[in-house]
């Protein structure tokens, strides 16, 4: 680290007055004298920055009356129609009003009574340098020396390693505290409600909307329908909102299902998971997680609104865009003896955003 | 023993001083006696602060950050962090009898029910966005002007951490609500957290208590939102003034303006008025806003499911480039061994911080580069600093660039264009559009100090045309007064470092480290030829003034 490329710093007899001038046209003038204001010289002007000052406060004080008035006398419901805001609510609107001028009134004041009241001749203060003097440098190091000397913390290596390595032990007190934030996950991530379901005791797919059990004809095609798990043995009333951990089951156990004619299916195991071409896909996007709402009927593409990650649904549920790694798991679905969709099992694949214990 | 028992027969100090003259001076004295506020004045009431309006940026951040403070604590009075379901029944219609959380439910209260709640809520919310907005900007104001030099370097840490906890805290307080949008950022949080290779899973679950949401999530946010990360935040902030009354303020080059002194005015009366008024104005401003103006209206989202959501899901704006790279980034996945690592989000994860930490780092490596040991008070035009201004402009590019990919669907809906393809732009903007922004920028300081150069040295156009007895039309230029010219030049240019000799004068070959030759390398890139415009000196000067002033 060389100092000699640095540049020259300016010299101090440089600066400064005429002479300097003279012999550098570049050199520093000083401080230039102070321009009056008009407020400084004239008192008539003095005189109505005054009451200008005054009334920005009085105007202040009005607007907390206000404010006051405002929150006694305005019904919270009452809505009304101000140009160009729309229909707002009045209270908020003469609250948040009254409140604003009120504030700003007292900030305008003080600025304007700053800038045109107050002196504002510049003034020079010196700085002084950040770093001690050698001196005082010299000073602690030894003091220092001294405390370590007295110490005894080099000179005694058993207290110093012991007390490193209790030092270094005691935040593990603090890190086992936090184990039971929460459970471990263990294989609940690679499980949803459909598991329970078998070729035996079969989960019947409920709509989402109407609580009601499907049949095929009524999922007509280029129509997108939501639905979850009707009953079963954990759940004899099937998923409900009332259920104790229904967010943590909808989160997973959500359903998209759509029609496509069987020929325009382009993937045959995607096609043999469905039934007469009705196609159950999960509703949680693989990318972070979100609900796929979108479904162009034409093109079977299903799209994440959050990232926009895009599936086809005609081809396994295939990403054809967006930051997804890969395809939205598809429920196996039949009918049953009264010709309901039914579920026999589980998703093949975890449902969700990727995980590292994730396998495939 | 003996110097002991002589003091212990000493009375204890008493004060010496002459009677009060009033009141007002007794009062002080007395807190004077226990405080030692009179040494603490003698050195900060007369304090001189320069004046320019790229200084009150700094300070509409610390007025914020007292703002939300206020309605923060306002908010907690009537808001319940708890997941508790409710059936909602209250002056909201469209959303009784619904099934919500008492975290939903109280919010709705305080926006429908307590009178001037919603005020509150939405001075939080507003204040938070122009919080972020205005430590963005100060902190480009401390960059482009290289107030970042040393002594003050670590004030600038402090700054960013401030920043960063400010996404943080920003991002968990408008998880609170527990409404359709806030629970679709929580979840995007858990997506990313569970693609972190190993660890993603158990820190999800601990996170959560369980599996994604549980009932954990809003209060074990609640506290974090207004306790932890404030209370860091507040005393970063305490140091991060203390630092700017110790350093005392950088001020722009002018005349009598030097490294050894700050021109200004007093703290006392005119700071106090000024910086104490700007508080009020800004308070004021931001209230007016939240009467006209809604944000997160959570009544229209709804309450949150994880199987629902609406269109155009949108983080605040300070979470919009991290949203930009969660959105164009490729999907790649590595599935083998039984392990998935999720690619396509971890690297975005490990981006976001990536991409702030290169601009906090920055004044480290300038200082290296650079070798400068001195203080810095001065204030650098940001033509004068060409490479650092084209550095910090490509980084603002890289970071807008970003953030129209996280507004992609936005911009698709609202301009018409095909989302797919801004996103492939944002793909190679990412990686274009910095080093054009760049080049660009550079040429342009370029360009202004080449400008500057002829101003002082043929001073600057009258708008006179003169006609000489020959026919010639020349246009008459006048020289530039004293203290702009002084001004012009009073910058400092570096010389680039150079290599030593490859050989020693003994002939033998020398060693030079990577880092060395790095360090050469960059310092070229900053100062060597075409990399500035060397200031003009005295002699330019009086040589071309002599000629008589025509060219």
């Amino acid at each position: 680290m060389s100092d000699d490329k640095l540049p020259v710093a300016h010299d101090a007899a440089e600066g400064h007055g005429e002479a300097a001038v003279a012999e550098n046209p570049f050199a520093d003038p000083g401080l230039p004298p102070h321009e009056p204001r008009r407020t400084d010289i004239d008192e008539r002007a003095a005189k109505r920055a005054e009451r200008q000052v005054s009334l920005l406060f009085l105007v202040s004080m009005l607007a907390t009356v206000g404010f006051i008035a405002s929150y006694v006398s305005i019904d919270s419901d009452k809505i009304v129609y101000i140009f160009p805001l729309g229909h707002i609510s009045a209270l908020n609107f003469a609250l948040g009003m009254t409140l604003g001028v009120a504030l700003f009134c007292i900030g305008a004041g003080a600025v304007h009574w700053a800038r045109t009241l107050m002196s504002d001749v510049e003034l020079p203060a010196e700085r002084h340098a950040i770093e001690a003097d050698d001196e005082t440098r010299a000073d602690v190091i030894q003091q220092f020396k001294t405390g370590a000397a007295e110490s005894g913390f080099g000179r005694r290596k058993m207290i110093r390693n012991t007390m490193i390595g209790s030092m270094a032990l005691v935040p593990l007190s603090g890190v086992m505290l936090l184990r039971d934030l929460g459970p471990l996950p263990e294989k609940k991530l690679d499980r949803t409600d459909w598991n329970e379901a078998t070729s035996d005791a079969p989960i019947r797919l409920v709509n989402m909307n109407t609580n009601e059990p499907m049949k095929p004809e009524d999922i007509v095609v280029g129509s997108l329908t939501f639905a979850k798990p009707g009953p079963s043995a954990s759940r004899p009333a099937g998923l409900q909102e009332s259920d104790e951990d229904f967010q943590e089951a909808i989160a997973k156990d959500a359903l998209m299902l759509i029609r496509i004619q069987p020929n325009d299916i382009k993937d045959a195991d995607s096609r043999d998971l469905g039934f007469e071409g009705v196609l159950a896909y999960s509703k949680i996007c693989t990318h972070v997680g979100c609900p796929i709402s979108l479904y162009e009927q034409q093109t079977h593409h299903a799209l994440c609104p959050c990232h926009q990650s895009t599936f086809d649904l005609s081809d396994g549920a295939r990403v054809i865009f967006g930051p997804a790694g890969h395809p939205l798991p598809q429920l196996k679905i039949t009918t049953d003896a009264s010709g309901y969709l039914v579920a026999t099992g589980g998703f093949k694949h975890p449902v969700g955003p990727s995980f590292w214990e994730r396998s495939e | 023993m003996s110097s002991a028992s002589t003091s212990a027969k000493q009375a204890a100090p008493a004060s010496t001083r002459d009677k009060p003259a009033n009141k007002a001076e007794a009062a002080a004295d007395w807190v004077d006696g226990r405080l030692g506020i009179y040494s603490l004045a003698k050195a900060n009431l007369r304090k001189i602060f320069p004046d320019h309006w790229s200084f009150m940026l700094g300070e509409i951040c610390l007025y914020t950050f007292i703002i939300i403070i206020l309605t923060g604590v306002y908010l907690t009075l009537f808001f319940k962090p708890s997941m508790g379901e409710v059936i909602y029944n209250g002056s909201y219609a469209p959303l009784n009898g619904i099934r919500v959380s008492e975290a939903y439910a109280s919010t709705l209260d305080i926006s429908f029910e307590v009178r001037g709640g919603l005020l509150i809520r939405q001075i939080h919310h507003w204040a938070a966005i122009v919080f972020v907005a205005a430590m963005f900007v100060h902190m480009m104001r401390v960059f482009f002007t290289g107030a970042f030099r040393k002594p003050r370097e670590i004030n600038w840490l402090f700054g960013f951490l401030l920043l960063f906890l400010g996404f943080f805290d920003g991002f968990l307080g408008y998880s609170l609500p527990d409404d359709l949008l806030s629970g679709t950022g929580i979840r995007f949080m858990e997506g990313a957290i569970l693609a972190v290779p190993l660890v993603g899973t158990y820190i999800s679950f601990f996170l959560f208590g369980g599996e994604f949401p549980g009932t954990d999530i809003v209060p074990r946010f609640f506290t974090i939102h207004v306790l932890l990360i404030p209370g860091i935040m507040l005393g970063l902030l305490v140091a991060h003034l203390i630092l700017v009354f110790y350093h005392k303020h950088t001020q722009w080059a002018g005349p009598g303006k030097t490294e050894k002194n700050v021109v200004g005015m007093p703290l006392m009366p005119v700071y106090m008025a000024k910086a104490g008024g700007f508080f009020f104005l800004v308070f004021g401003i931001i209230a007016a806003m939240s009467a006209i103006a809604s944000v997160n209206p959570v009544w229209a989202y709804g309450p949150y499911r994880p199987d629902q959501v609406s269109t155009d899901a949108q983080p605040d704006w300070y979470m919009g480039f991290a949203e930009g790279l969660i959105r164009v980034m490729p999907g790649w996945e590595i599935r083998a061994w039984g392990h998935t690592l999720n690619l396509g989000v971890f690297i975005p994860l490990m981006l976001f911080p990536l991409v702030l930490a290169a601009i906090a780092v920055y004044p480290f490596i300038e200082g290296w580069i650079t070798g400068d040991k001195r203080e810095h008070h001065i204030l650098d035009r940001p033509r004068n600093a060409p490479v650092r201004t084209a550095l910090g402009a490509a980084w603002i590019s890289l970071y807008l660039v970003l953030l129209s990919g996280g507004g992609n669907d936005l911009i698709a809906t609202h301009f018409h264009l095909s989302l797919n393809d801004i996103t492939y732009f944002v793909r190679i903007g990412s990686f274009v559009v910095p080093v054009v922004v760049f080049f660009i920028t550079k040429r342009w300081c370029l360009g202004l100090q080449r400008r500057d150069k002829e101003k002082v040295l043929h001073g600057r156009e009258t708008g006179v045309i003169k006609r000489l007895p020959h026919g010639e039309f020349v246009e008459v230029h006048a020289q530039l007064p004293q203290d702009k010219l002084h001004t012009l030049t009073s910058h400092e240019q570096y010389e680039p470092v150079e290599l030593p000799a490859e050989v020693d004068e003994n002939g033998v070959a020398r060693k030079v480290g990577v880092l060395t030759k790095t360090r050469a390398k960059l310092s070229e890139g900053y100062f060597g030829d075409g990399n500035q415009i060397p200031k003009p000196t005295a002699e330019e000067h009086k040589e071309i003034t002599s000629g008589h002033g025509h060219h």
